[in-house]
């Protein structure tokens, strides 16, 4: 189980040896895109691409639908070559080298299942091409049965089956023949959230167990920051910025960042003193002060954003001590009731709102902040990050 | 349901009516001519007109009716079982109508195939290409091939010029025409289910086992192949039904050792003036079709499930 980084949710067993093989210069990536583009007739759909994954690494591609996920991934496999630069894999370039010769498997979005075929036999079609014996094939697709616990569904026919157990039969077939390289194209959209998490727990245990490198595509935030060592934020066939989970969680480096992973608050303001590793934001919407620790990003007189996540926001009907800086006051506009958390929806004088989360530490038998409260929000100065773009 | 449905009363007929139509279609097109085929295939011949008895006249009244019934006779069954010409014709028929079948589907399953795997904005003007030929008479597009196959015909002319033969060859009249005919003529009958199923293929179903590491060629008979067997399966079956009773090649192409059983019904018909044999013939021949058309229902009912 040596490996793997302790990120967020993954909290299997002890604590294991750190892994970021991507902070190390002389680790030699192991899945390699050069300045890759690719366009189809003239829609570029990915747009000069460089990226490094890692052996062993769970690589996750985030992004919203059209960003160029799947091209991505299909290029991997081979059943796109980049219109220029390239794509290699261990050190060898793969463009040229067709599908059947590369030593990666892909879980399709679509399942892509043999329908004339049973379920045991999808399982094995990739063993049986590689000539393997009889016996030793039907160990094989009868671990994998157990493995996505499918193990009465075997003589089935894909049309007899549920769409989240195609899911399996499929995520099954593609770690049949346990690949250097799986590629995982939205695996588990179609199971219910239990299946889910469960399987998402699965994957990264097959994955240190196997020693394989996984890249999966999601676009489910929460499945990619449990699953990933590092996740790819994608746009428009760019990758906007490529860090761990909890990096890209915390340190966003832009407002799109700050904006597709997880809720957000931002405020427009403009940087009026940056001394000490402190930035100060004025920020004009809201009417607030803001101080930010950073490490540079902002310069004086710049435009930048505050962003901080509704967790980090605290809510109290007292005025903190220096209600002037780091502090807002307005009054409940709405409250989003998750269960574990709640949302306070906050209403400023100046009409912004902001957002503050609230674990639900009791029953709900009566709150203590209900709505048209009059509040006050303050956070401390590492709560949030200060942006620039 | 059409009542609860539309919730106006009185509609229920329409929907009878709908349902009824193809029946209806069937009962004056398909079985009323097939009794009267029967009927006459228990007859005897005779000097009259129609030129067979009893001839079933209603005007005498309905006792009348039962003593001509009386008269009704397997002597025509039993004469085909004893000249062995009606035997070696339906064999032979079956035999042209199966090599054909074979062959045709030999051609047409790469032209499906190469039209299906065309760029989508071809494959419109290529299914018109296959149909084209339907826009000339069938009977004109066999004589063609007369012209086509004749010693002096164009293909004998392009050999000798091009100096591959030294003599014409003597294809017309022949079995080989025959097949070349039928070959030709009812292509478009195996393209066109071919095509269909093909068509619908789903792509990334190959591509799912190239990334299992099936070159091309395998992942054709491992994925497409079995997936189209029921396009197959519809193609013989269009092709061969026909084929077995196939009249007018035979008859313009083959030479007088192509023996067919729609050939023998006719000069039955024709030339012998014998009515109740030959539609005895036609009788046996529908029999001999039944399996055939029963093995393809099964054979649809499977694939649609
Ligand atoms: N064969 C193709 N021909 C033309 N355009 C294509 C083709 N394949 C993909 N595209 C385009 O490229 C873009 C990226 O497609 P891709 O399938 O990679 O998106 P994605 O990020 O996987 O999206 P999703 O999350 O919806 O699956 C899309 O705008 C798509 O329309
Ligand atoms: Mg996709």
């Amino acid at each position: 189980m040596a490996g793997k980084s302790l990120t967020a949710g993954k909290s299997l067993g002890p604590v294991r040896r750190a892994f970021a093989p991507w902070n190390d210069p002389a680790a030699k990536p192991f899945i390699q895109f050069q300045n890759v583009t690719k366009t189809f007739g003239d829609f570029t759909a990915v747009d000069d691409l460089s990226l490094n994954i890692y052996e062993r690494e769970f690589f996750a591609l985030l992004g919203p639908s059209g960003c160029g996920k799947t091209t991505l991934m299909r290029m991997i496999a081979g059943f796109e070559e980049p219109t220029s630069g390239h794509v290699m894999l261990d050190g060898q370039d793969l463009v040229g080298v067709p599908p059947y010769r590369r030593p990666t498997n892909m879980m399709f979005q679509s399942y892509a299942l043999f329908p004339h075929m049973n379920v045991w036999d999808n399982i094995a079609f990739g063993l049986k091409q590689d000539g393997m014996a009889k016996a030793d094939i039907a160990t094989r697709v009868d671990e994998m049965l157990a493995l996505v616990k499918l193990e009465k569904f075997a003589r089935r026919k894909p049309h007899q089956l549920s769409g989240g157990q195609k899911q399996r039969v499929a995520l099954a077939r593609s770690l049949a023949k346990k690949p250097k390289v799986l590629l995982l194209d939205e695996p588990l959209g179609a199971l219910d959230k239990k299946l889910r998490e469960e399987t998402q727990f699965e994957l990264i245990d097959l994955q240190v167990r196997l020693g394989m490198t996984f890249v999966i595509v999601t676009h489910d935030q929460e499945e990619a920051m449990t699953v990933a060592d590092r996740i790819a934020l994608m746009d428009q066939g760019k990758i906007v910025q490529i860090a761990t989970p909890g990096e890209i969680y915390e340190q966003p480096n832009s407002r799109y960042v700050a904006d597709f992973i997880g809720d957000i608050n931002i405020l427009e303001g403009k940087v009026t003193s940056t001394e000490g590793g402190v930035a100060t934001l004025d920020c004009i919407g809201t009417g607030a002060k803001v101080q930010v620790t950073q490490d540079g990003g902002a310069k004086l007189g710049d435009e930048a954003w505050f962003a901080i996540r509704p967790e980090k926001v605290s809510i109290s009907l007292t005025p903190p001590e220096d209600p002037s800086v780091n502090a807002v006051s307005g009054e409940v506009w709405d409250i989003g009731y998750l269960g574990d958390v709640s949302i306070y929806h906050i209403r400023l004088a100046t009409g912004a709102t902001v957002k503050s989360t609230i674990t639900n530490t009791t029953r709900l038998v009566s709150r203590p902040i209900t709505w048209e409260d009059k509040v006050w929000l303050t956070w401390s100065r590492d709560g949030g990050v200060v942006l620039t773009r | 349901m059409a009542m609860t449905t539309t919730g106006a009363p009185g509609r229920g007929w329409l929907r009878w009516l709908v349902v009824a139509i193809p029946y209806l279609w069937l009962i004056v097109l398909f079985l009323a001519p097939f009794l009267i085929v029967l009927k006459i295939s228990f007859s005897t011949t005779a000097i009259a007109m129609p030129p067979y008895t009893p001839a079933l006249d209603l005007s005498a009244g309905l006792g009348a009716l039962w003593e001509q019934i009386q008269e009704f006779t397997f002597d025509n069954y039993i004469f085909l079982t004893e000249d062995s010409l009606y035997l070696q014709s339906y064999l032979s028929s079956l035999k042209i109508a199966a090599i054909s079948t074979f062959l045709i589907l030999l051609v047409g399953y790469p032209i499906a195939y190469g039209m299906a795997r065309a760029r989508r904005e071809w494959r419109p003007t290529l299914l018109m290409l296959v149909i084209l030929p339907f826009w000339t008479s069938f009977l004109i597009r066999v004589y063609a091939w007369i012209g086509i196959l004749k010693p002096e015909g164009l293909l004998n002319q392009m050999l000798l010029g091009l100096g591959v033969i030294s003599e014409p060859l003597n294809i017309l009249p022949s079995t080989l025409a025959v097949y070349i005919g039928i070959v030709y003529s009812y292509l478009p009958f195996m393209i066109l289910p071919l095509y269909a199923t093909l068509e619908k293929l789903d792509e990334t179903l190959l591509e799912a086992a190239a990334d299992l590491g099936c070159p091309p060629i395998q992942a054709f008979w491992k994925i497409t192949f079995p997936l189209s067997i029921p396009g197959v399966v519809a193609g013989c079956f269009l092709v061969f039904i026909p084929a077995v009773g196939e009249f007018v090649i035979p008859d313009l192409l083959g030479g007088s050792d192509t023996l067919m059983i729609g050939k023998t019904l006719w000069a039955e018909f024709f030339s012998n003036r014998d009515w109740p044999v030959s539609s005895a013939v036609a009788v046996v021949l529908l029999a001999i079709l039944v399996v055939p058309i029963m093995l393809f229902q099964n054979a649809q009912k499977k694939a649609s499930e």
